[in-house]
């Protein structure tokens, strides 16, 4: 009988566990959010310079109204702040120019890329092809590769076919080669989501007399339309960020926003927060796909990852 | 790779009539003939013995895509029901080997040739004078040897995104925050990227980094000074774009490993640290080694970053494979001297992911 009136007591162990849980969530919670402010520092900085003047620049300061006043001046360069929204200017007009090329390429060559590469997929995935010795797996094998062939091999090509068909500088020449250098991994990612759609689905559809292509478009499509938009969302991250291709094949015309912020990136020091207000309105489309349809990207890029 | 064999067979009966068979071909052929007509007497232009009018070669291309549909139209017309299920895979297959395999021969021409675009005298073939100077160009082999270092970093995101995804799918909260910004930096064009961190933030006078260095001593931060710090802030600002790729590939790898594993090793008395490297380690090999190759073919693409922020300075330190091709063409506009080391490149990625492929592939299968 032991004169304690305590009946439950937290033991040493117990106590020493409860510690170590506390180090443990601290250090978790510290790591994840270093590693925020890692992501999301640049970001900030960006946003924050775009309405910086010189000498805040030259001060370092950080945080708008406690350290500066911020300005519109960067955005008045684009044509973009409140005082100029109203009025015509060029550089505005430029920079809508290649924001309406960025977007026309980049979500016309996704849509086509995931047009044809779902239904490949979909043939891939039900049906038996003989194109001459070539199977289904070396079929699959030969979308597959085009994924490790590096865009500077095609790149010079490319530029003296385009001369010749007189399509440099033009937005079918980009959008066909983006399309291209998307296509397998919408393929990809296609393939997976309608290998995992029964086929008794459409047998069912046949019996009840739809073709087979209608049986793909009234059933399998809606079935497969999230993997078919996480597709479309990766391509189109893949190909509004495109910067290669775009810096060799275009020049005036058809310029896209990439290419625009590099072609300003030589007069950094005089006018940063012009480049800043640039570089964040070329970013401020993805940041938001980003942060609204996250789940699709994941899922779209998880398709690979587990069989 | 896919299964073989006909997941969905269907039987039907075609009545086909000889007619129609008939009239299918004639399109396919007639199209076909179109093409290399028209082909032929734009070639014939081209070489100079005839004048037709063209302007460019767009003719030739409007022959090729009629082409293009009338064979997808001439195999329902001839095959039916079976014509119909060629249809799904047709034209994705006739858009990509157009628009590769025929670059490629054309690339392979301009691969062996002296062709400068800004001069007159166009194109003349050279023999092997191109592989000979890239024998001795040692810019290029130190690209390639920098590809190389470039790739090796890829084992040090790989730790990174491995702890991040482990922590994302330990019990926390606000996760979704937590993987949207996590996320971001994905989204981010590599362009921008380049400005933002490569000439804003790492800007050596008044750069927070550069001023966060100070604060902690370095006298004068330079982060393109020297060769070697050059390559690594290259290395870091790449990374900082592609952790999260990994980092997501990984999660969903994480996800799928059933909760039991884990507690039957808790129960079974194994701590923290045995339960990763017994269970849990071993059973992420694949999709580790997936997310690794995916990332190194990436990372063989690596050019939008290096050529805004350094363009291959300090002396070429940085260079990618692909940035100095691309500054090759637009110093010198050389074409041709540019495909052929593209093509060396190739040939030589093809044989390192086939090797890698294959030791990833003997490597997996004991343990799955």
């Amino acid at each position: 009988m032991t004169a304690n009136p305590q009946i439950f007591r937290d033991s040493e162990a117990d106590r020493g566990h409860r510690a170590k849980w506390w180090t443990s969530r601290i250090a978790i919670y510290g790591v994840l959010i270093l590693w925020t402010v890692i992501c999301l520092f640049p970001i900030y900085w960006t946003i924050t310079t775009s309405f910086k003047m010189a000498p805040n620049v030259m001060k370092g300061n950080m945080i708008p109204w406690v350290d500066y006043q911020p300005a519109w001046l960067g955005w008045r360069s684009l044509g973009l702040s409140p005082d100029t929204i109203g009025a015509e200017s060029t550089v505005r007009a430029e920079f809508m120019k290649r924001f309406m090329n960025s977007a026309v390429i980049s979500v016309t060559s996704s849509a086509l890329a995931v047009a044809l590469g779902s239904l490949a997929a979909y043939g891939l995935s039900r049906f038996n092809y003989r194109f001459g010795y070539m199977r289904n797996s070396d079929i699959s094998f030969f979308f597959l590769s085009q994924l490790i062939l590096p865009p500077v091999v095609l790149a010079l090509p490319f530029l003296v076919l385009y001369r010749e068909l007189a399509l440099l500088d033009t937005r079918v020449g980009l959008i066909l080669l983006y399309t291209l250098s998307v296509l397998p991994i919408v393929i990809w990612i296609m393939r997976d989501q309608f290998g995992s759609i029964p086929t008794e689905l459409e047998e069912a559809a046949l019996v009840d007399g739809l073709s087979i292509w209608g049986a793909f478009a009234t059933i399998i499509l809606p079935i497969a339309l999230p993997g078919m938009v996480a597709a479309f969302i990766l391509s189109l991250v893949l190909t509004w960020n495109e910067y290669f291709f775009a810096a060799l094949l275009t020049s005036t015309y058809a310029n896209t926003l990439p290419v625009m912020v590099a072609s300003q990136t030589g007069s950094q020091g005089i006018s940063w927060w012009s480049m800043a207000a640039l570089s964040f309105a070329a970013i401020l489309p993805l940041i938001v796909i980003g942060v609204v349809l996250e789940r699709y990207i994941i899922k779209g890029m998880a398709a690979g990852a587990v069989k | 790779m896919s299964s073989e064999g006909d997941l969905l067979h269907v039987v039907t009966n075609d009545n086909i009539s000889d007619g129609r068979k008939r009239f299918g071909r004639a399109i396919i052929w007639g199209t076909a003939a179109l093409t290399a007509l028209v082909g032929g007497l734009q070639f014939l232009q081209a070489t100079g013995q005839a004048e037709f009018g063209f302007t460019n070669w767009r003719p030739t291309l409007y022959a090729f895509c009629t082409w293009a549909v009338a064979l997808c139209w001439g195999q329902v017309l001839i095959n039916g029901e079976h014509g119909k299920r060629t249809l799904f895979v047709l034209p994705a297959a006739i858009f990509v080997a157009a628009l590769t395999i025929f670059p490629l021969l054309f690339g392979l021409i301009i691969a062996f040739s002296d062709w400068n675009l800004s001069s007159p005298t166009g194109r003349q073939f050279n023999g092997l004078d191109n592989i000979r100077q890239m024998w001795t160009d040692p810019f290029f082999w130190n690209a390639l040897w920098n590809m190389v270092l470039y790739s090796l970093a890829i084992l040090v995101e790989y730790a990174i995104a491995f702890g991040l995804a482990l922590l994302l799918n330990a019990q926390i909260r606000a996760r979704k925050f937590f993987r949207v910004a996590f996320l971001l930096p994905l989204m981010l064009s590599p362009v921008a990227v380049s400005w933002m961190i490569g000439k804003s933030m790492l800007e050596a006078r008044y750069g927070p980094l550069a001023r966060l260095a100070r604060f902690f001593g370095v006298e004068n931060p330079s982060f393109f000074g020297s060769p070697e710090i050059a390559r690594a802030t290259i290395m870091i600002m790449d990374a900082w774009t592609y952790i999260p790729f990994m980092m997501i590939m990984i999660l969903a790898g994480l996800q799928a490993i059933p909760k039991e594993l884990n507690e039957a090793a808790k129960v079974d008395g194994a701590n923290g640290w045995r339960n990763f490297w017994e269970v849990t380690f071993p059973l992420m090999l694949p999709v580790s080694i997936t997310a690794i190759l995916i990332r190194i073919i990436f990372k063989l693409k690596l050019a939008d970053i290096v050529i805004n922020v350094t363009s291959g300075g300090p002396g070429g330190a940085t260079d990618t494979v692909t940035s100095f091709i691309f500054r090759e063409y637009r110093e010198r506009s050389n074409v041709g001297y540019g495909t052929l080391l593209a093509f060396v490149y190739l040939v030589i990625i093809v044989i390192a992911m086939t090797f890698l492929m294959k030791l990833a592939d003997r490597w997996m299968r004991p343990r799955t």
